[in-house]
């Protein structure tokens, strides 16, 4: 299958199920989507972050229920540095979602969404862990995967691969 | 009292490390500790190309190394925009279902261990043998195989594979009935595992667990069937579902997938199509071994390969695969070059680990071991 090439147009995915209920809750909420190999990916502004997942988790048409993952890329040294990835699943209509949030390397900190889903904990643990973004509202934000007196985030672009020690 | 059921124990399958607040026999907290497994895989496959990716991801859940092979390439075959040939993809299904069944008898034989059935775990590890042979006969390797190539899978099997496989497959499920004759009915086995470490269903999605541990609680969903890839819509198996949610029900569910693997195997025995093993690209493919000894085009394409990688372009995919523990996705960033920007692992034994203070905190000290058996985690995945 030859490769498609990405649709970024809001006009012509605003029917996607994902997209409708962002935009009739908050059309800023919504900073750009993507579709592209049949993936549906949507830049969600860093204050919205919480009530977005809380308006797809609980929209009665396509109700995203279950949270696959919380990730990051580190984009160094372009500005804005950090992105956190949200991948969604809904189990009752089998469509997934990518969520993203855009920090500069001077924001760090973001909403926890483990009221929204409760198995955000160990994965927004990791991202703190491993690339240093703060969520505000996580029940016990500890490093997970490192030592408790580990300095550095391992994962960040300019953190070498071979490490430090 | 605080007690470390520390890194090092024969009931915790792996270097995980709980702490247990008890008061007298009953836990009042657990608080798992993990990362003693940490090995950066994640940041190791920054500095790699593509291919050479493959064989790190055999060892993150390395109980089923070829389904980690499988998802790693299907995520890689669909930022490519690859066509993968019928053959590669039934070759794939074939040695994916024969590694769930490998998983689920370590499953079975270290659950029922910790419980107390020892016989068992020498029944289940009779069979492993005989599918470790297998894989050490189509790749070479008994456990981490690389066996899938991003474009199909390496090499082609051995002439005598497919006899093997279908002489196994009629043997086995003989043998899961062994295995039940003496754990289902047992009044030892029920008292142990039923009503232990029950979770309900909402719980259970809303701490994002998968695979037989969701379907323990009644959730009938399986990416394999739901949301199909690799050419598993061209296979009928039934997906086994509970209701109870406790240690039984998964112990059923997973048991319930051994019998539907192996008929799966036997569906693609008997539907093998023939063809290429490999995609037709040769600038990702590696060309065939006696071509390269002969043909200049083929011989600059190799070496082009195995020196320089090959680009993929710009952008990013989620691929998820229904590992023997749930839904294991790998996420891949791709800048444009030949490594990786960015691979992240979902791990589905972290997610569903996450389930063990709500099954365990209340209950008994003894039952803690039964519900980390009944959860199957394997540290390799959760701490990468």
């Amino acid at each position: 299958m030859a490769l498609a090439p990405a649709v970024t147009d809001l006009e012509q995915l605003k029917d996607h199920p994902a997209v409708a209920p962002l935009l009739a809750w908050k059309k800023e909420a919504v900073e750009g989507v993507k579709f592209d190999r049949d993936e549906m990916t949507i830049y969600v502004g860093r204050d919205f972050i919480r009530e977005a997942c809380t308006m797809l988790r609980d929209n009665a048409n396509c109700p995203f229920n279950y949270l696959a993952d919380v990730t990051c890329v580190d984009w160094y040294p372009q500005e804005p540095r950090f992105e956190v990835i949200y991948h969604l699943l809904s189990i009752s209509k089998r469509e997934r979602v990518r969520l993203k949030v855009k920090l500069k390397s001077d924001a760090t900190t973001l909403e926890s969404v483990t009221g929204v889903w409760p198995s955000a904990n160990y994965a927004e643990r990791e991202v703190f862990d491993l690339f240093g973004i703060h969520f505000n509202g996580h029940p016990y934000l500890r490093r997970l995967l490192m030592p408790e007196n580990w300095e550095g985030h391992p994962l960040r672009k300019d953190y070498p691969v071979e490490g430090y020690r | 009292m605080i007690l470390n059921m520390g890194p090092q124990h024969p009931s915790t399958h792996g270097v995980l490390r709980l702490l247990l607040e008890i008061d007298g026999e009953n836990i009042v907290r657990i608080m798992p500790d993990i990362g003693f497994l940490h090995t950066g895989i994640e940041k190791t496959c920054e500095a790699k190309f593509y291919q050479q990716v493959v064989p790190l991801t055999d060892r993150i859940d390395y109980l089923c190394p070829l389904t980690n092979n499988l998802c790693y390439v299907l995520a890689v075959e669909k930022l490519l925009g690859l066509e993968i040939p019928p053959k590669a993809q039934w070759l794939r299904v074939l040695l994916n279902e024969l590694t769930r069944i490998n998983s689920h008898l370590v499953w079975l034989g270290t659950h029922a261990m910790d419980i107390g059935a020892m016989t068992v775990f020498l029944y289940c590890f009779r069979e492993r043998e005989d599918i470790l042979r297998l894989f050490e006969a189509v790749s070479g390797q008994r456990m981490m195989t690389s066996y899938f190539r991003v474009g199909g899978v390496a090499l082609e099997p051995p002439l005598d594979f497919f006899p093997r496989v279908r002489d196994f497959a009629k043997r086995f499920p003989a043998r899961v009935d062994q295995y039940e004759n003496l754990l289902t009915g047992n009044p030892i086995w029920t008292m142990r595992t039923k009503g232990v470490a029950r979770i309900t269903a909402e719980d259970a999605i809303a701490l994002g667990a998968s695979g037989p541990t969701l379907r323990g609680s009644g959730i009938d969903f399986d990416l394999r069937r739901d949301m199909p890839y690799s050419g598993y819509e061209n296979f009928k198996f039934k997906v086994p579902v509970g209701t109870d949610g406790d240690v039984f029900a998964r112990y059923m569910c997973r048991v319930g997938e051994l019998r539907e693997s192996i008929k799966i195997v036997g569906q693609a025995l008997d539907g093998m199509p023939e063809g290429p093993i490999k995609a037709n690209a040769p600038k990702v493919v590696l060309p065939d071994r006696e071509k390269m000894k002969t043909e200049m085009e083929a011989l600059i394409y190799h070496f082009k390969i195995i020196t320089e990688g090959f680009a993929v372009p710009e952008g990013e995919v989620y691929q998820a695969v229904e590992s023997p523990r749930g839904e294991m996705g790998y996420y891949i960033v791709s800048d444009g070059t030949a490594k990786p920007y960015r691979v992240h692992m979902r791990s589905a034994c972290l997610a569903n680990m996450q389930l063990l203070p709500k099954m365990c905190e209340g209950r008994l000290l003894a039952d803690v071991v039964a519900a980390i058996g009944s959860i199957d985690i394997v540290l390799g995945e959760i701490d990468r």
